[in-house]
């Protein structure tokens, strides 16, 4: 049996404006695969390369970043420090081996649900060529998702 | 917690290290007498001879303190870090490899083979019959097995539970006599122990909290090697365009490499709560970066010619994706 | 104490529950994530109804609940339905979670299955996030009672009296030197024919009079800081070289000055002002500016015509443009279009065949004040015309140009027809794609006109030329067109062309919204909270819409708008407050090392350094919330609240579902 892999991105929206365009494909009902589950943020320059991390060190196969057009940011011009994190993390992804096509920065308004539903249909299809990450050496750190439990689970 | 009137008893072992720590704690100078007054060292095989099974022979738990350096490189490392947890109540990584897989880890972005290649086979190495380590040998005397050599250095805590950290490259002798004293107190009864997985010998800020140097707002324009430049003595190496460590940092160090104008490599560590050492680093040199250009900001970045090495200097094997655990089976991204 | 969670799967009657299997979500969560804390899960037709809150009430009541997560719809829509339940059953607000399993799932995807997963997935994220929720108190900022209006056409002028007529400040800013924007320049208003100045300029008048209102024409609005409540906003006062406090608007000046200048505004290209002018005679305010670019004065040094006749010594050269700071608590935005340019479409012939005139042209020749005092004539100014053609969607409809339809050229046109018969008596032939009338007394209207004798063809004009083939067209401009009714290609011959130019945003429509930080569809008009339910309100608080700043509208929709925002403006300021969600950011001040990484990251300046403690703090009253700081931190001192690390990462964890085999799972039980 020869079976399709479906890779899982995890994508991250600004409230303003890639949130609101993943709203609208879904007023419009415009369609794209199901791969991608997103989550919100205040703002692109919310977005901590540690959650890069996280969700590729947690089994997902590729991270969407979203945020609002240059010049358009709603806090002004918080969506450029998000760019700069991004292309100084996508050197060093490609350094541990990921390749540069599982991590990708997309800008979308609140106005291009069309828009971003292409783009996720296109990185989807994208990963899926690329495989399953092939993690060789490494396991996804142990499951730490509670408070009590916090304070044993971040190493020195 | 001394048994029988007994002294209680110490033990120190060096697995993947360069041995920095074990002269750190012999450079507590006086101090270090106050540890043999104070406990029976049951095994320390840089200072007194010691065998293994010395150690496989005593109950376990009866090794009240062990302090711990060095990386997981291999199976005999893993095998005494399991053997010493087992006879230790208390097990402290102790020092940058212990914790966070120190420079060793740095291997974690290549394969095995690629390091033997380097070692055996680089241009600085006579090697003609290309010998390579073999995990077996049937030599005359009989069968020689040497420890199995680990795909990727893991961290103590990735092997055994930690009961504390003390980060560091080596960890500050001060620090170090500080803990001393500490567990004097504790076994005086005089104070109690941090909660179990604290990092100990060590500060609670960064090392910007303990550097002189003066600092503004940042705005990084181009980022240079200290070789190529001469850094204004007194201003914040950052904001000249050196890639100092020290705001990412763990502080206990009193700030020693950036006050002589060194650039800070971060052997401390993450801070506290931090999930992973070289994200952090990252995004704020990034965030500061004064362009909203991205071919600029490309140029700009070309400055930093190893990211991965600059930002997980000391912090690799403690890293979220390239931390030394083991393969996993499957991946659990589905729920069937 | 380990948490009580409650999942309520919604079905959104068919609209989630057509694709996801809504039941076996919830069945799953209570069994598979029941190790989390899920102690109750359950599906229900309509979460959002009251009796689905009241489900939740219920549960929260008797069950002990300590967390909720809906999986419903965008938490944009229905977030605070949700926590407003909550609050009602006494849990704090903001232990509650709402996922989107509609406009992220069952509206996008199709495959049922895997849907149906996702939405687990989706679930799943949601539990882990809300585990590390922390109970939260709205923030309360008070409201500053003075409004900005920005554009004096009808909108801004509606919103602005209402506004003021509540005993309120408003400024209302103006970029030219009147107000009364395009609802001016026109003569008759559809579909009633009364005349636009008759029923304008009372209110422009009013507006010039109002206590209330501080009118800044010749104004742009030029930097916008702060947030809802509290905006500061500096404007700029262009120097009009006219003293204001001794001008009487005696209109000397301006028939004194001896260069004229032709009217590309307010007259669109059709007559002439002088360098120094009011753009027409009902002008509000009635003082006129100094056109520098034109002013002789100004460009070669000598002159002052101006000066020497006015009676009052009103006339200032020195005069220079003024920055005014202004205090306001919102913000309505009515800054209009721009019409079409109906250049264009060359094939239309406008600027090259000399009887093409534009929509707006047609509005100041019927005019009786306009340039031709009314006459409807040919460019020659003397010819009446025999024939008229007029084109509809010109520049609408179009997918050259703009999608949309421009929803006044239908009615503009149909008024157009009457006008040109009425007082020419010539045959008027209007050309459609398709007729749009639907509002009260409009379809009426086109009754009316198509009984008076016009004729209408459905089909788009393909081409206006002067280049005669039949007998009889010589000397005419000649409209080419597919009658789509008859099927047949018809060519008529006409004196003269009417283009019912398309409306479209302002050419700086992008530059004003990033001002006021507010997003633009892709066309360019601004995008209101919520196209039915929300439509003067935008994404940022405090700042409302009114008019075609929106999209295209006549002026009855105009008007409503402008009234509702004014509306929805006297609410804020009667609440005196308003509550904001607690987003913010905070530094602990025992772990930040003062190495002031984060000091020049935030656009709103609410980072302080302390130079004598060496640690920087967050304002909370200026911090947005955008968390850019918290994840710039490289010391990990500064936390988000709503948006924290933790909430985050366990998201991340949970839509990975990694809740379901990691590790730490059993302890937790346990726990």
């Amino acid at each position: 049996m020869t079976e399709q892999f479906e890779p899982v991105i995890i994508g991250f929206t600004c409230n303003w404006c890639s949130y609101r365009a993943a709203d609208l494909a879904g007023t419009a009902r415009i369609k794209y695969p199901p791969n991608i589950r997103l989550i919100r943020l205040m703002c692109s320059g919310r977005l901590d390369p540690t959650f890069v991390l996280q969700a590729l060190a947690s089994g997902a196969d590729g991270v969407m970043i979203t945020g609002c057009h240059p010049g358009e940011c709603h806090y002004l011009e918080q969506n450029y420090k998000a760019m700069r994190r991004f292309l100084l993390l996508r050197r060093m992804l490609t350094q541990m081996g990921i390749e540069p096509q599982r991590v990708k920065l997309v800008w979308a308004s609140a106005a291009e649900g069309a828009r971003l539903a292409q783009e996720i249909t296109a990185m989807v299809e994208e990963v899926r060529a690329l495989g399953p990450l092939n993690w060789g050496k490494v396991e996804v750190p142990a499951f730490s998702p509670h408070p009590s439990s916090l304070k044993e689970e971040v190493p020195a | 917690m001394s048994e029988n009137g007994s002294k209680p008893k110490f033990a120190m072992y060096w697995a993947a290290a360069c041995g920095g720590c074990e002269i750190a704690v012999l450079n507590i100078h006086e101090k270090i007498l106050d540890v043999d007054a104070n406990f029976e060292i049951v095994f320390w095989p840089v200072a007194m001879d010691a065998k293994y099974k010395d150690v496989e022979a005593m109950p376990d738990g009866s090794i009240l303190l062990t302090l711990f350096n060095g990386a997981i490189r291999n199976s005999e490392n893993e095998a005494i870090a399991r053997l010493l947890r087992r006879k230790s109540q208390i097990l402290v990584a102790f020092g940058s490899c212990a914790c966070q897989g120190g420079l060793p880890s740095l291997a974690n972005l290549g394969t095995s083979q690629a390091l033997f290649d380097a070692a055996y086979d680089g241009p600085s190495t006579d090697n003609p019959q290309g010998v390579r380590p073999q995990p077996q040998w049937a030599a005359p005397e009989g069968q020689l097995h040497i420890p199995e050599f680990y795909p990727a250095v893991k961290t103590l805590n990735q092997v055994v539970p930690v009961d504390y950290y003390m980060p560091g490259c080596p960890p500050e002798s001060p620090q170090i006599a500080a803990v001393i004293d500490l567990v004097l107190q504790v076994l005086g009864g005089k104070a109690a122990l941090p909660p179990p997985g604290a990092v100990i010998g060590a500060g609670d800020s960064t090392v910007c909290d303990e550097c002189k140097r003066a600092r503004n707002e940042k705005k990084i324009t181009q980022f240079v090697r200290i070789q190529d430049v001469q850094p204004d003595p007194a201003l914040c190496l950052l904001e000249q365009g050196l890639l100092c460590n020290g705001p990412a940092t763990r502080s206990g160090c009193g700030a020693l490499c950036p006050m002589a104008g060194a650039l800070c490599v971060g052997c401390y560590g993450p801070a506290e709560g931090v999930l992973d050492y070289g994200a952090r680093l990252m995004t704020a040199v990034a965030s500061v970066i004064d362009s909203t250009n991205p071919a600029e900001i490309e140029r700009i970045l070309d400055g930093i010619p190893d990211p991965a090495g600059a930002f997980y200097r000391f912090n690799m094997g403690g890293s979220l994706l390239r931390a030394g655990r083991l393969p996993r089976k499957s991946k659990v991204a589905h729920e069937p | 104490m380990a948490e009580r969670i409650g999942v309520y799967v919604c079905h959104c009657g068919s609209n989630i529950a057509g694709v996801v299997d809504v039941v076996q979500v919830a069945q799953w969560a209570a069994g598979r994530l029941k190790h989390r804390g899920v102690i109750i899960a359950r599906d229900y037709k309509f979460m959002c109804s009251s009796l689905g809150q009241e489900l939740i009430e219920q549960d929260i009541k008797e069950l002990g609940l300590t967390r909720v997560v809906v999986a419903a719809c965008s938490p944009h829509l229905h977030e605070q339905t949700f926590r407003n339940a909550c609050a009602r059953a006494g849990l704090n607000p903001y232990l509650c979670e709402l996922v989107s399993i509609r406009e992220q799932v069952s509206w996008v995807h199709t495959d049922k299955v895997a849907a149906t997963e996702k939405a687990k997935a989706v679930t799943s994220g949601g539990v882990e996030r809300v585990l590390w929720d922390e109970p939260l108190e709205p923030l309360r900022v008070p409201i500053h009672p003075a409004t900005l209006v920005v554009g004096g056409g009808i909108a801004g002028i509606q919103a602005a009296l209402e506004i003021a007529d509540g005993g309120h400040r408003v400024y209302l800013v103006e970029r030219e030197p009147s107000i009364g924007g395009h609802m001016a320049q026109f003569d008759k208003t559809f579909p009633t024919l009364d005349c636009a100045a008759c029923i304008l300029t009372p209110k422009m008048v009013s507006v010039g009079m109002h206590p209330n209102i501080t009118m800044m024409t010749w104004s742009e609005v030029e930097k916008v800081e702060g947030y809802v409540g509290n905006f500061t906003v500096t404007v700029r006062q262009k120097a009009r070289c006219v003293k204001t406090d001794l001008c009487t608007g005696c209109g000397v000046c301006e028939e004194k000055c001896p260069k004229k200048v032709v009217d590309n505004v307010f007259e669109a290209g059709l007559g002439y002002r002088k360098a120094i002018y009011t753009p027409f005679a009902q002008a509000v305010p009635k003082y006129p500016v100094i056109d520098r670019e034109n002013c002789t004065y100004f460009q070669k040094g000598t002159c002052k015509a101006c000066e020497k006749f006015c009676p009052t010594g009103a006339i200032d050269f020195s005069q220079q443009d003024e920055l005014i700071t202004l205090q306001v608590g919102n913000i309505v935005l009515a800054t209009g279009f721009d019409l079409f340019d109906s250049r264009r479409i060359p094939q239309y012939g406008y600027g090259r065949l000399a009887n093409v005139f534009t929509s707006l042209e047609f509005e100041r020749m019927c005019n009786a004040a306009g340039p031709t005092n009314g006459n409807v004539v040919l460019r020659d100014g003397l010819t009446a015309p025999k024939t008229v053609g007029i084109i509809h969607c010109v520049g609408s409809r179009d997918k050259n140009f703009n999608n949309y339809c421009s929803a006044i050229c239908c009615m503009q046109s149909l008024k157009f027809a009457h006008i040109v018969k009425e007082r020419t008596g010539a045959e008027v032939y209007n050309f459609y794609i398709d007729m749009r009338t639907a509002a009260k007394a409009y379809d009426e209207f086109d009754q009316r006109v198509r009984d008076e004798g016009t004729h209408v063809i459905r089909g788009r004009a393909a081409e206006v030329t002067d280049a005669a083939r039949m007998p009889g067209e010589e000397g005419k401009l000649i409209i080419q067109a597919e009658d789509t009714l008859i099927g047949r290609q018809r060519r008529i011959p006409v004196d003269m062309v009417l283009l019912a130019a398309g409306l479209e945003p302002r050419r700086d429509a992008k530059q004003t919204a990033q001002l006021f930080g507010l997003s633009c569809s892709a066309d360019g008009w601004f995008i209101e909270k919520h196209p039915k339910l929300d439509p003067v309100a935008t994404m940022t608080e405090g700042i409302f819409i009114a008019g075609c700043v929106q999209g295209p509208k006549d002026i009855p929709n105009s008007v409503v708008q402008g009234a509702a925002a004014a509306a929805r403006v006297q609410g804020r300021i009667q609440q005196k407050e308003i509550s904001l969600e607690p987003v913010r950011a905070s530094i602990n001040e025992h772990r930040c090392s003062g190495c002031r990484i984060c000091n020049n990251l935030c656009p709103f300046n609410a980072i302080l350094f302390h130079d004598d403690r060496m640690v920087s703090e967050i304002n909370p009253a200026l911090c947005q919330g955008c968390g850019t700081c918290v994840a710039a931190c490289p010391a990990g001192a500064i936390s988000g609240t709503v948006f924290s690390n933790e909430q985050i990462l366990a998201q991340i964890q949970g839509l990975l579902m990694l809740n379901l085999n990691g590790g730490r799972v059993e302890e937790l039980v346990a726990a």
